[in-house]
C-alpha cells in the first residue's frame, strides 16, 4: 500500500474507475444481487470478511456490496501464483482492484509469512476479503476451508470476522467457462464469527457458518435438481495445477 | 410529447396522487395497521410511471431499448429461478442473444421476421446447441424451459415495442400513434391487475383458483373485467382507432387474458417453488411479478389490432 498521499488518492480513483466500468455493469446489470442483511457487513475497518469461492466473479460481487465511497478501503486477498505472474497483470489488479498478493503455500517453503501484507492491511484499518476454500472449485459446491484465517484471527483477536455467502456465481461463470452467463445472485451476510482457540473448533464452526447462510439463498442439497448436480463431477480439465496449489494453502 | 397523451400522462399523475393520499390518510387513521406493503407498492407505481414517461416522451429508440431491456429482465429472472444443466451455459447466451436480435427485427418494422424469429428459427437453433453440447439427460426439459422462457418474456414483450412501429392511423380524435397504443395496453393492463386486487379485498368470497392463487377469488375477477373494460371503452375515442364495439372488446381481451397470464406465472412460480420472481421491485417482487399479464395480452392486444385495423 503507498504511503504517499497522492498515490494513495490515485489509487483510489483507478479503484472507483474499476468499480464504475467494469464491477457495476456486470455485477448489476450482467448478473442482478439479492442481498440478506447487507446491514451485517463491517461500515468500518479493520474487519475480515470470509465468503466462499466459486467463480473470478466472486470479488466483484463483495466489491459491490460496499457502498461506493468505501470501497478503496476493501481489499480482496488473491492467489498471488494468479494474479503476480505477470507483471502488467499484478500491476492492474494490484491498482484497478486493491488485490493483497498472497502466496499460496507459503508457510510451508520457510520464506516471508504469506499473510505479511493481509497483516499491514488490517493494522492500517482496512477491511479484508478473504476466500478461506483458497480455490474456486467445484460450481456452487463448499470446498475444504483453509485454516489461514485462523492465523490471521488469533493475530488480531479484535477484528471482527463475517461470513458472507454467494449462491449463483457457479452457474453464471463456473471454473472453466470463459464467458459469464448472466444469473441472479443471492448474496447472504451472517452476524460476526466469534473467535476460538482451537484451529479444529474455528474451522467447523466457520463452514457450520457458511452452511447455515447457505441454506438461506440455495434450496438443500437433497432438493437441488439432479440436472444441476450432475455436472458438479465433471474434472476441471483447464487448471488441474491449482487444485496441487490449493493442498497446502494457507489462505 | 403529443398533446393527448400529455393529458394522460396527467391523468395518470392525479391517479397516483389520490393513491398516495388515500394511503398516508390510511396510516394517519389506523396507526396500529401495517400498511408497508401498499406504501412500497405505490412508491414502485411512482417509479414505474415515470419510466413509461420517460419512455414515451423521447425517441422511439428509448422506448425500444427500455422494452429490451426489461425482456432481458425479465429472461434473467425466469433463467435464474428455474432449474439449469451447466452444459447449457453455451446455449443460454444464444438466448440471449436472441433479445437483441429480436428487437432489432421490431427496429426495423421487419414483421414476418419479428413474428418468427423466435418461435421457429430460435426454437430450431437452440435444441442444435445442446446437441453439439452433448448432454443428453434432461434433454427435453431443458430444451422446453428454455424455449418458454424466451416465448414470454422476449417474444410476448417485443409486441409492445411492435406497436411502436405501426404506422399512424385516423382515430375519432385526431390521428392515433404506436405510443398511444402502448400507453393504452399497458396502463389498462396494469389497472387491470390493480381493480381485480381491491375488487377481490372488497367483495372476494370465492377463490377461483385456490390451488394455484389462493388470493384471486371471482368477485375480484368479475370486478376487474367492468372496470377494465369501461376504462377500455371510455380511453377508445383518444388512444385508439377502436369503434365502441371493438374498445368493449378489446377491454374484454385485456381483461381477461391479463388475468390468465397473472394465473400462468403464478402457476410457474408455485411449480418451481418460489413466492416472488425478485426483489426488484419493491412491495411487487421481480420484474416477471409485474410483466405476468402482459405476457398475454401484449401478443393478443397485438394481434387484435393488427387483424382488424392494419
Amino acid at each position: 500500500m503507498p504511503t504517499n498521499p497522492f498515490l494513495k488518492a490515485g489509487q483510489a480513483v483507478l479503484r472507483w474507475l474499476f468499480m464504475l466500468f467494469v464491477a457495476y455493469p456486470l455485477v448489476l446489470l450482467g448478473l442482478g444481487l439479492r442481498v440478506r442483511h447487507r446491514e451485517r457487513l463491517p461500515a468500518q475497518g479493520p474487519a475480515i470478511v470470509v465468503a466462499n469461492h466459486n467463480s473470478h466473479l466472486d470479488f466483484m460481487v463483495l466489491l459491490a456490496l460496499f457502498p461506493f465511497l468505501s470501497v478503496p478501503r476493501v481489499r480482496p486477498a488473491a492467489a498471488a501464483d494468479y494474479f503476480c505472474k505477470v507483471k502488467w497483470f499484478e500491476w492492474l489488479a494490484r491498482n484497478f482492484v486493491g488485490i493483497l498478493p498472497i502466496v499460496r503455500g507459503g508457510a510451508q517453503q520457510g520464506e516471508a509469512d504469506p499473510l505479511e501484507e493481509c497483516y499491514r492491511a488490517l493494522e492500517a484499518g482496512q477491511i479484508l476479503l478473504i476466500f478461506p476454500e483458497g480455490t474456486r472449485g467445484q460450481p456452487e459446491q463448499l470446498a475444504e476451508l483453509k485454516p489461514g484465517i485462523w492465523h490471521l484471527a488469533q493475530r488480531f483477536p479484535e477484528v471482527p470476522i463475517v461470513p458472507v455467502f454467494m449462491h449463483g456465481l457457479g452457474r453464471a461463470l463456473p471454473r472453466g467457462q470463459t464467458v459469464p452467463v448472466p444469473f441472479q445472485v443471492k448474496v447472504a451476510v451472517g452476524h460476526p464469527i466469534p473467535l476460538l482457540p482451537d484451529k479444529y473448533t474455528f474451522m467447523a464452526s466457520l463452514r457450520g457458518h457458511f452452511e447455515h447462510l447457505r441454506g438461506k439463498v440455495a434450496p438443500p442439497p437433497e432438493q437441488d435438481d439432479c440436472l444441476v448436480e450432475e455436472g458438479l463431477n465433471e474434472p476441471a480439465k483447464n487448471e488441474p495445477a491449482e487444485n496441487e496449489l490449493a493442498k497446502n494453502e494457507s489462505c | 410529447m403529443h398533446g393527448v397523451l400529455a393529458y394522460a400522462f396527467g391523468g395518470i399523475l392525479a391517479l397516483l396522487v389520490v393513491a398516495s393520499a388515500v394511503t398516508a390518510l390510511l396510516i394517519r387513521r389506523y396507526p396500529a395497521r401495517s400498511y408497508t406493503s401498499v406504501r412500497l407498492r405505490i412508491q414502485t407505481w411512482w417509479w414505474l410511471a415515470g419510466l413509461l414517461f420517460l419512455a414515451l416522451s423521447f425517441d422511439p429508440l428509448v422506448a425500444l431499448g427500455l422494452t429490451a431491456f426489461v425482456s432481458y429482465l425479465g429472461f434473467k429472472e425466469f433463467v435464474s429461478l428455474v432449474p439449469t444443466r451447466p452444459a447449457d451455459n453455451p446455449t443460454l447466451l444464444l438466448a440471449y442473444l436472441a433479445i437483441p436480435v429480436q428487437y432489432l427485427w421490431v427496429h426495423m418494422a421487419w414483421y414476418g421476421m419479428f413474428i418468427i424469429f423466435i418461435p421457429v428459427y430460435v426454437f430450431l437453433l437452440l435444441p442444435l446447441r445442446m446437441v453439439v453440447a452433448g448432454e443428453t439427460r434432461g434433454f427435453l426439459r431443458a430444451a422446453g424451459t428454455l424455449h418458454w422462457g424466451l416465448m414470454t418474456t422476449v417474444f410476448s414483450i417485443s409486441h409492445l415495442a411492435y406497436l411502436l412501429a405501426l404506422p399512424e392511423h385516423a382515430g375519432t380524435h385526431g390521428p392515433v400513434r404506436g405510443e398511444m397504443l402502448v400507453f393504452y395496453l399497458l396502463v389498462l393492463t396494469q389497472l387491470n391487475d390493480v381493480a381485480q386486487f381491491l375488487w377481490g379485498k372488497l367483495l372476494g368470497r370465492r377463490a377461483i383458483a385456490p390451488r394455484i392463487s389462493p388470493h384471486k377469488t371471482l368477485e375480484g375477477l368479475l370486478g376487474g373485467v367492468l372496470t377494465t373494460t369501461l376504462l377500455a371503452w371510455l380511453l377508445a375515442p383518444w388512444l385508439t382507432p377502436f369503434s365502441p364495439l371493438d374498445a368493449v372488446l378489446a377491454g374484454l381481451l385485456i381483461s381477461l387474458c391479463g388475468f390468465t397470464g397473472d394465473v400462468v406465472i403464478s402457476a410457474i412460480k408455485r411449480d418451481i417453488g418460489v413466492k416472488d420472481s425478485g426483489r426488484l421491485l419493491p412491495g411487487h417482487g421481480g420484474a416477471l411479478d409485474r410483466l405476468d399479464s402482459l405476457t398475454y395480452t401484449a401478443p393478443l392486444f397485438f394481434h387484435f389490432i393488427y387483424y382488424f385495423y392494419y
